[in-house]
């Protein structure tokens, strides 16, 4: 059902887990389908680049691969750069994930966005 | 090392027994005729095909003539729920509604039949189950009228093991037809109580009921269907006169063969692999609890009524396909009931009727055993199991 990319980044995450004092997280996901997830960012100090980025999934396989991709993905680029990334970038970096899974590459990008859009300008931030 | 291959999804299939296979290698090669040619080759199968009946009705306490060998259990269900309301429907005068009552923890074989009859005008009844997945008969009392063509009830959960009172509601649909000139039929799947529990079918008082030979040891591609003599049936699939021209196609004769042969097998071990199971499972069942924190079963609480080799858990903060998936790098095979590749992406229709969150029931693992599982096996799926919960948990940070 998976291929061998997708089952690597299952069973060998490499960026599960939570990151102390983000500065800022996102969520997505439902119970119905059951994947929830959340992803933690620390963004450098001139507000631009993602320096650190975790996240915390409950959900299937294909859900925690993604989840790991779409860090992998984010890690260094710009939050200009990574609102940009989107649901087919994510399972084509997995080598594309079965036609019912394509929602949970839609889920982490919609996590990454909510992290992005959470993320204060820069006038709030110095409060 | 060698990596250990545990096989924990007996409910979902059980390999082929080897007297089984033995008996069928025949009837691929040396023994080809066509059951219905009158010369030796066609007469040397189509006794075959009639001693694998006879065994079949021995076992169910019927007579061979009730038994019609079919594709699939599925088959079997369908064929007595359509070909039942068929057969009545032609009786009926136009206009009609047909009545059916079934359960909402039923095998989608019975499930989305009635579905599909519903979308066709007949009405049908589903009746709820408690948190323990049995039906409650007071419902099927208040449900149940003389005007009740059907009533469909399985044995016995795949999912979860629960054995439905099929004796109680045989009672109840013999007292409302007493009077009555309208009959009330009574059809069971009984494909996962096959193994263990009573199947005889006058005892049960049942008019239906379906079997399937993958589930005890025979082959894929062979169901069961016993129709009582003299129950309005028609036949689904038409052609030739085979099976008492109510499955028409030339017969599945290695098939059938097998299926004969994995009845008799379970009438010599019932009783002697039962306790032995039934103390694994208890004891797997028993050992998850305690080494699992958040863990716990969906069932029946009383032993009696749940089949011996059935366990259905549910995990706080686990998803059950990364959690099969999981097992399954470790060599262990298992299911859930977290349909995430449905296209609802719903989780299972049993466990949210039996009043399961969705995320309880998205976390759920059933283990089912078997006649050939061993205690070294559940051992190592006990030293295992922690592991991989705690691996998952770390991932899902709940």
């Amino acid at each position: 059902m998976y291929n061998k990319k997708v089952m690597e980044h299952f069973t060998k995450p490499r960026f599960f887990g939570k990151i102390e004092n983000p500065d800022v997280i996102g969520t997505a996901g439902n119970p119905r389908c059951g994947d929830l997830l959340t992803l933690y960012l620390k963004i450098d100090k001139k507000g631009k680049t993602i320096k650190d980025i975790k996240f915390e999934t409950l959900g299937c396989a294909a859900a925690i691969a993604a989840s790991d991709m779409i860090c992998e993905l984010a890690l260094g680029k710009t939050l200009k750069q990574a609102i940009k990334i989107n649901f087919q970038d994510v399972s084509n970096e997995l080598g594309v994930l079965p036609p019912l899974k394509i929602h949970c590459a839609q889920l982490v990008t919609e996590a990454l966005r909510d992290a992005i859009n959470n993320y204060p300008p820069k006038a709030d931030r110095q409060k | 090392m060698k990596q250990q291959r545990i096989y924990f999804d007996y409910a979902a299939t059980t390999p082929l027994d080897a007297e089984v296979l033995k008996k069928m290698m025949p009837y691929f090669k040396d023994k080809y005729g066509n059951p219905s040619s009158l010369h030796k080759f066609g007469r040397e199968v189509s006794a075959a095909i009639d001693e694998a009946r006879e065994k079949v009705a021995n076992f169910l306490g019927c007579k061979p003539v009730e038994i019609i060998f079919t594709g699939s259990a599925t088959e079997s269900d369908n064929l007595a729920i359509r070909g039942l309301i068929k057969a009545l429907k032609r009786k009926k005068r136009t206009g009609q509604t047909l009545h059916i009552i079934t359960s909402s923890v039923e095998h989608k074989a019975v499930l989305e039949t009635c579905k599909d009859l519903e979308k066709q005008g007949s009405r049908v009844t589903y009746l709820p189950v408690g948190p323990d997945g049995l039906i409650n008969i007071d419902d099927l009392e208040a449900e149940i009228t003389p005007e009740t063509d059907l009533v469909s009830i399985m044995y016995a959960n795949n999912e979860m093991g629960a054995i439905q009172p099929i004796k109680k509601i045989a009672k109840l649909i013999a007292k409302s037809n007493k009077f009555e000139e309208h009959l009330t039929y009574f059809h069971i799947d009984a494909v996962q109580a096959a193994n263990w529990l009573d199947c005889n079918v006058k005892e049960l008082g049942v008019d239906f009921l379906t079997l399937s030979a993958h589930k005890i040891y025979g082959p894929k591609g062979v169901g069961i269907l016993y129709a009582k003599e003299g129950t309005p049936i028609y036949s689904l699939i038409t052609g030739g006169d085979q099976e008492w021209n109510l499955r028409a196609g030339t017969e599945n004769v290695a098939g059938i063969v097998g299926m004969g042969e994995a009845i008799n097998q379970i009438k010599n071990e019932k009783l002697k692999i039962k306790n032995k199971i039934e103390e694994l499972k208890d004891k797997l069942a028993a050992d998850v609890l305690i080494r699992i924190p958040g863990s716990k079963i969906n069932g029946p609480d009383n032993s009696e009524d749940r089949l011996p080799n059935v366990v259905n858990f549910s995990f706080e903060g686990i998803e059950g396909e990364a959690l099969v998936l999981s097992l399954d790098q470790e060599g262990i095979a298992t299911s859930t009931g977290s349909a995430c590749t449905s296209q609802a992406l719903t989780p299972s229709h049993v466990l949210m009727a039996m009043g399961l969150s969705d995320l309880e029931a998205h976390s759920s693992l059933r283990v089912s055993l078997g006649k050939y599982t061993t205690e070294q096996e559940v051992n190592y799926f006990l030293k295992i199991l922690p592991g991989v919960i705690d691996r998952l948990r770390k991932i899902s940070g709940r």
